[in-house]
């Protein structure tokens, strides 16, 4: 199985602080990794340099075969047309009616479609992660946190990627709600037959999401295996954070 | 020893913040010249335009009004009281008309709509910055500069002149009816009076720096929002920076202008 993404050596400093310090990551296609670690490790720093909103200092990502670790303009632009991401807060456009979030890619660009097709589409993604259709004219501040959720699921499918990315999933859900969306997750993933890179620090969704899981501290990926392993490993990092001990090579003051 | 720390300290403190300052000038330039091209190469996105558009130039209008109808009259009355000492009363719609159209238009529709808009567009740019709206952006192959940034200097410089017209002829207005009703003018006097001493320059000088202020005013208030701080703090650090960044180089700008269209 060929990877999907590809990241070997990748650093990143803001100022004095190194973020990550040489990250080497593979992401296989059609898998659902999940990178865990503990807040400010730099999980949302890794994800967003596969993006591109942020630049690596040195390494290479590759996606898909290419090399996109400095792509710009045009070449970014085809790259994140295979991506899909579901940002932690939502990230919802609060100008624009939900219908015209999820189809916000659809209403403009190389693959623009009439108004008409996008609603439709953004009807049927909508229905897809469980909501009514006349959540389609409300607008986002009008949702509670969970549709927000639904709605930037929709979105962040609405294009049908090839990859799609999870920022910190369940955070700030009620744990029944949690459940809720690590199902759609896993279902929708499952049924697109698309590649997952997840960042979470709650292990519920890591058993539920994940092929495999990488272990991300002190900007290294310290370990990475099966999602099963992560029970019997001997790696002092993971049984730290899987169990959640105070005592282990992790500083609990960060 | 320790006086010579604390001069090191001194001058250390003023080296940071001229290079700061430095810094700042050059990421704003280069924010401006990269907003400017995204205006001239497509997509486009004309939707986003027509709201800025209205955001900026029809909802201005009311505070536009307010402000130049009372400027012309206390300008008609100060005028008055002023040419009484020596004798020169009448040249009062003169003076108001120059005043209004060369500067008190443009300059005081500037800085409302400063007020008005630059504030509002970095509190909603530094917002989107903050909840990773901005991100999302990119994330769904669209360029925030051209989708944000580009639309918002353009509407800006495109309706600036307008209002500082309708500025100018409220003012003038104010003027008037100060001068007739107040002054006891005859109104045919006064309206021949303005109308024969204006000259097209007087009125297209004014609406040229309009257009200037326009594109301060857009610039301040996406540069401010677009690389807010984090969380309430950089959102509140973003809209008064704007403003105050953008009063401040309306007024300056406003005289290198008047220097280089009027200067003998």
């Amino acid at each position: 199985m060929s990877a999907m993404i590809e990241m070997t050596g990748v650093t990143k400093a803001f100022g004095p602080k190194r973020i990550l310090r040489g990250v080497d990551l593979s992401v296989g296609r059609g898998q659902s990794t999940v990178i865990i670690g503990g807040s400010g490790t730099g999980k949302s720093v890794t994800l967003k340099c596969v993006l591109g909103i942020i630049r690596p200092d040195s390494g290479t990502i590759h996606v898909d075969g290419e090399d996109v670790t400095y792509a710009r303009g045009r070449k970014r632009e085809t790259q994140l047309d295979k991506m899909g991401m579901l940002f932690q807060g939502g990230a919802l456009f609060d100008s624009l009616p939900v219908w015209q979030n999820v189809s916000f890619r659809l209403l403009q660009g190389a693959r623009k479609k009439t108004r008409d097709e996008a609603r439709e589409i953004a009807v049927e993604k909508l229905r897809r992660v469980g909501l009514t259709p006349d959540v389609a004219d409300q607008f986002p501040a009008e949702l509670s946190g969970g549709m927000q959720k639904r709605v930037g699921l929709a979105r962040a499918i609405a294009a049908e990627p090839e990859i799609i990315f999870f920022d910190e999933p369940t955070t700030g859900l009620d744990p029944i709600m949690a459940d809720v969306i690590n199902d759609l997750i896993r279902e929708i993933v499952v049924e697109m037959g698309a590649t997952a890179m997840t960042i979470t620090h709650d292990m519920t969704s890591v058993r539920k999401i994940a092929d495999r899981v990488a272990m991300l501290h002190e900007g290294v990926i310290q370990w990475e295996g099966p999602v099963a392993e992560i029970d019997t490993t001997d790696n002092p990092y993971v049984h730290q954070f899987v169990n959640g001990l105070p005592e282990g090579p992790i500083e609990a003051i960060r | 020893m320790t006086a010579l720390t604390h001069i090191q300290d001194f001058l250390a403190g003023i080296g940071a913040a001229v290079l700061g300052l430095c810094r700042a000038t050059g990421a704003l330039v280069l924010f401006a010249v990269s907003g400017v091209m995204h205006m001239f190469v497509p997509p486009w996105y004309p939707a986003e335009l027509g709201r800025q558009l209205i955001r900026i130039g029809y909802f201005s209008l009311p505070v536009v009004g307010l402000t130049t109808l009372f400027t012309g009259g206390a300008l008609a009355l100060q005028v008055y009281s002023g040419g009484a000492r020596f004798n020169a009363e009448s040249v009062v719609p003169n003076i108001v008309a120059i005043a209004m159209t060369r500067e008190l238009g443009p300059v005081l529709v500037g800085l409302m709509v400063a007020g008005r808009v630059s504030t509002s567009i970095a509190a909603e740019l530094a917002t989107m910055r903050v909840t990773e709206q901005i991100d999302a952006l990119t994330t769904l192959s669209t360029n925030p500069m051209k989708y944000l940034v580009a639309p918002r200097l353009l509407a800006a410089v495109i309706v600036m002149p307008i209002l500082a017209f309708i500025g100018d002829v409220i003012g003038i207005l104010g003027g008037f009816l100060v001068g007739v009703y107040r002054l006891d003018f005859s109104a045919g006097t006064y309206i021949n009076t303005t109308y024969n001493f204006l000259t097209l320059g007087d009125i297209t000088s004014g609406l040229i720096k309009a257009a200037i202020f326009g594109f301060i005013i857009a610039l301040m208030g996406c540069y401010a929002g677009y690389h807010s701080g984090r969380g309430a703090q950089g959102v509140g650090g973003a809209t008064r920076s704007s403003v105050v960044i953008a009063s401040v180089l309306i007024l300056a700008s406003n005289y290198i202008l008047t220097e280089a269209l009027f200067g003998t």
